[in-house]
């Protein structure tokens, strides 16, 4: 791959030498490092640490309860860390489909209405630096915070189970980890993106966290219950309607439900977490018929919530590239 | 004077509108090289929005503007390599320590390490705030703020520095020593310096050329006493004495005097309009009256009274509480 690379440039010299000449952009750096010293300091952010930490231990602790019963008609042990859930106590993948908003609204909700208000937006911008490196070094740092938290707590969960249970994680397991990891932190960093986006908006932090609030509850609850009332008015389910319309209807609430990237997040980590679902979606009998029940390999189950993962990405993407768009459009007044 | 110095900032039919409204209206501007020009002008005469385009931070509508060469629209990093910009009411990040912020500025500036913080130490002991260096900005006085603002500003070592109402809500002697440190900068150091401020009184004190800013255009230009000389020729002289005890009888010794056209008067001050300046003639006056002179001031040769004239002139009418001195001074003209 190196060498082809290296070929490349040979074809283009021009274009190679161009890309070595080209100066570091050391404003999106300078930031980038400002704003992770920020966040790790801030007490803000130790909080939200806290509040994950305290979420996972205690999911940890009802899944290693509840495990010890299931141990014996599953292969993949491991898993179950993440996803059972104890007698009282949510799973860890369900605490994080919380939590997440949170993570992301407090890292992004006052990212650039407090550079204004606090008149250290134009100051920061007469530097000579890039308009976009503000945006852009606040959503890195952002982003990055994120996975290292999101990447930290999976390992401390997961070191944690292995010291409590003792059974080891099959490379299969530790690859759905990972990958579980990923979506966590591509869901985090959506909120992030979204946070950020009303902090372009909004002229108050307290303004933008309120919208970013409001969001998440629409998404997390409202969303699912708007679904199935739009499902059922252009699909009615009364009497013998039902049999025609059960397929529309069922599969207009879902689509409608995976709008919402919190619905779209727990289908994917489901997936991806649980071998031993092998569809998602609208299955019917006869599509079923002749099916040898067992465990979907890991690269079926990663086929399965790749449109998943794409979605969240493109959402993510589309978030923070509205707020970029409102942002380098809006005129710099110190008031 | 522009003639003999270099050109180093260069405004050409600078616009900006907007929607309707127009912040600034063809402006047109030279400023040379280690020059101290003063914009003044009223709350929303366009000063900010001026400022701004040339530090490349709004796009002006129409017209150009150069900075030692270099387009401000196009250029724009390397204008604002060479340009340091003071905003007004600058903001810093309260959480970090005077030093960290204006180490901030150094990174964002590309400085290499060492070169930084031997900057920084200068820079903090020549704003006096080598002690304060090490505490959060959250803690600091609004001029121990502006003293940093200006260390933030020098941090990138520019050759023209910009600083929006730089003297805002200092006490008198944050501003004298304010005031010294930007007329070293530009002294010493040769550097060209862009005052805007509605304070006119400091702005005189250190200008070498001011421009009246109005309604977005440029009404005049030059040296204060250039202004005061033109402002002269279409007005009276105007000279304000205090007597005591104050009473009508003295409004009447001083119309009949000789060259005298009106005489105004509130409390014990008394506003006179003559078409010559007759100093000498007022002090005889009183005294020989029996009255004691209080005090005796020609009016019309300070910044403040030009500036009123002018903004007059524009047709501008703020309800300010000096609105009514205003119309005392212009109804006994």
């Amino acid at each position: 791959m190196v060498a082809a690379m290296e070929r490349l440039k040979g074809l283009f010299p021009e274009i190679a030498k161009r890309e070595g000449e080209k100066k570091k952009n050391v404003g999106l750096w300078a930031l980038f490092h400002k704003e992770m010293a920020d966040h790790i300091r801030s007490r803000r952010f130790l909080l939200i640490l806290g509040l994950v930490a305290v979420a996972g231990f205690a999911s940890l602790y009802g899944a290693l309860g509840s495990i010890s019963g299931a141990a014996a008609d599953n292969d993949f042990v491991f898993l179950k860390l993440f996803t059972a859930s104890g007698s009282s106590i949510p799973s860890f993948a369900s605490f994080i489909a919380m939590l997440g908003p949170f993570v992301g609204l407090a890292l992004g909700f006052d990212a650039i209405n407090s550079e204004k208000s606090g008149g250290t937006l134009n100051r920061l911008l007469s530097q000579p630096i890039y308009r976009d490196s503000v945006i852009n070094g606040k959503f890195l740092a952002g982003a990055a915070i994120i996975f290292t938290m999101v990447f930290a707590m999976g390992g401390l969960v997961a070191a944690l189970g292995l010291i409590a249970t003792g059974i080891p994680p099959s490379l299969e397991e530790v690859g759905r980890i990972l990958v579980f990891l990923l979506f966590t932190g591509v869901y985090i960093c959506f909120w992030l993106g979204l946070s950020i986006l009303f902090s372009v908006l909004c002229r108050h932090a307290a303004t933008s966290a309120l919208a970013v609030i409001a969001c998440w509850l629409f998404f997390t609850i409202f969303l699912s219950l708007l679904a199935g009332i739009i499902a059922a008015a252009l699909f009615p389910m009364d009497g013998m309607q039902a049999i025609f319309n059960l397929m529309d209807n069922y599969r207009c609430e879902l689509y409608l439900n995976r709008l919402s990237p919190y619905y779209l997040y727990g289908e994917a980590v489901t997936t991806i977490l649980n071998p031993g679902v092998r569809t998602i979606g609208l299955v019917t009998n006869a599509q079923l018929d002749g099916a040898v029940a067992g465990y979907l390999p890991f690269g079926q189950s990663l086929l399965l919530v790749w449109p998943h993962l794409t979605g969240m990405c493109a959402a993510t993407l589309a978030a923070f590239a509205l707020s970029y768009v409102k942002f380098m459009r809006q005129e710099i007044r110190s008031n | 004077m522009e003639m003999t110095m270099e050109r180093m900032i260069e405004i050409h039919g600078l616009t900006k509108r907007y929607g309707n409204k127009t912040a600034v209206d063809h402006l047109e501007l030279t400023i040379g090289r280690g020059e101290i020009f003063g914009l003044l002008g009223p709350n929303g005469a366009g000063k900010t929005t001026t400022t701004l385009m040339l530090t490349g931070l709004t796009e002006p509508t129409e017209g150009t503007a150069f900075i030692n060469g270099m387009d401000c629209v196009r250029d724009t990093m390397e204008v604002k390599r060479t340009v340091g910009y003071m905003p007004d009411n600058v903001g810093f990040y309260g959480d970090m320590t005077g030093r960290e912020n204006l180490r901030f500025t150094a990174a964002l500036n590309g400085l290499e390490k060492s070169l930084a913080e031997e900057r920084i130490e200068e820079l903090l002991i020549r704003t006096g705030l080598s002690e304060a260096g090490d505490q959060k900005v959250g803690t600091y006085s609004r001029g121990m703020r502006q003293r940093l603002g200006v260390a933030d500003v020098l941090m990138k070592d520019p050759e023209v520095i910009i600083m929006d109402e730089p003297t805002l809500g200092i006490d008198p002697e944050g501003m004298r020593e304010l005031l010294a440190l930007i007329r070293d900068l530009s002294r010493r150091e040769n550097r060209t310096i862009l005052i805007s401020s509605h304070q006119l009184y400091q702005i005189q004190q250190i200008c070498d050329r001011v421009g009246l800013f109005v309604k977005g255009q440029l009404v005049a230009c030059g040296t204060v006493e250039e202004l005061a000389e033109q402002t002269r020729e279409e007005s009276r002289y105007l000279t304000e004495v205090c007597v005591a005890p104050a009473d009508d009888r003295f409004t009447e010794i001083l119309k009949a005097l000789e060259g005298v056209y009106s005489v105004g008067r509130e409390g014990n001050r008394y506003m006179v309009g003559s078409d010559q300046n007759i100093n000498n003639l007022l002090a005889d006056t009183v005294l020989e009256h029996g009255y004691s002179l209080t005090s005796l001031r020609p009016c019309g040769n300070d910044l403040d009274e030009i500036y009123r004239r002018y903004f007059e002139k524009a047709g501008h009418d703020d309800g300010s509480s000096n609105g009514k001195v205003k119309r005392f001074i212009s109804r006994n003209r």
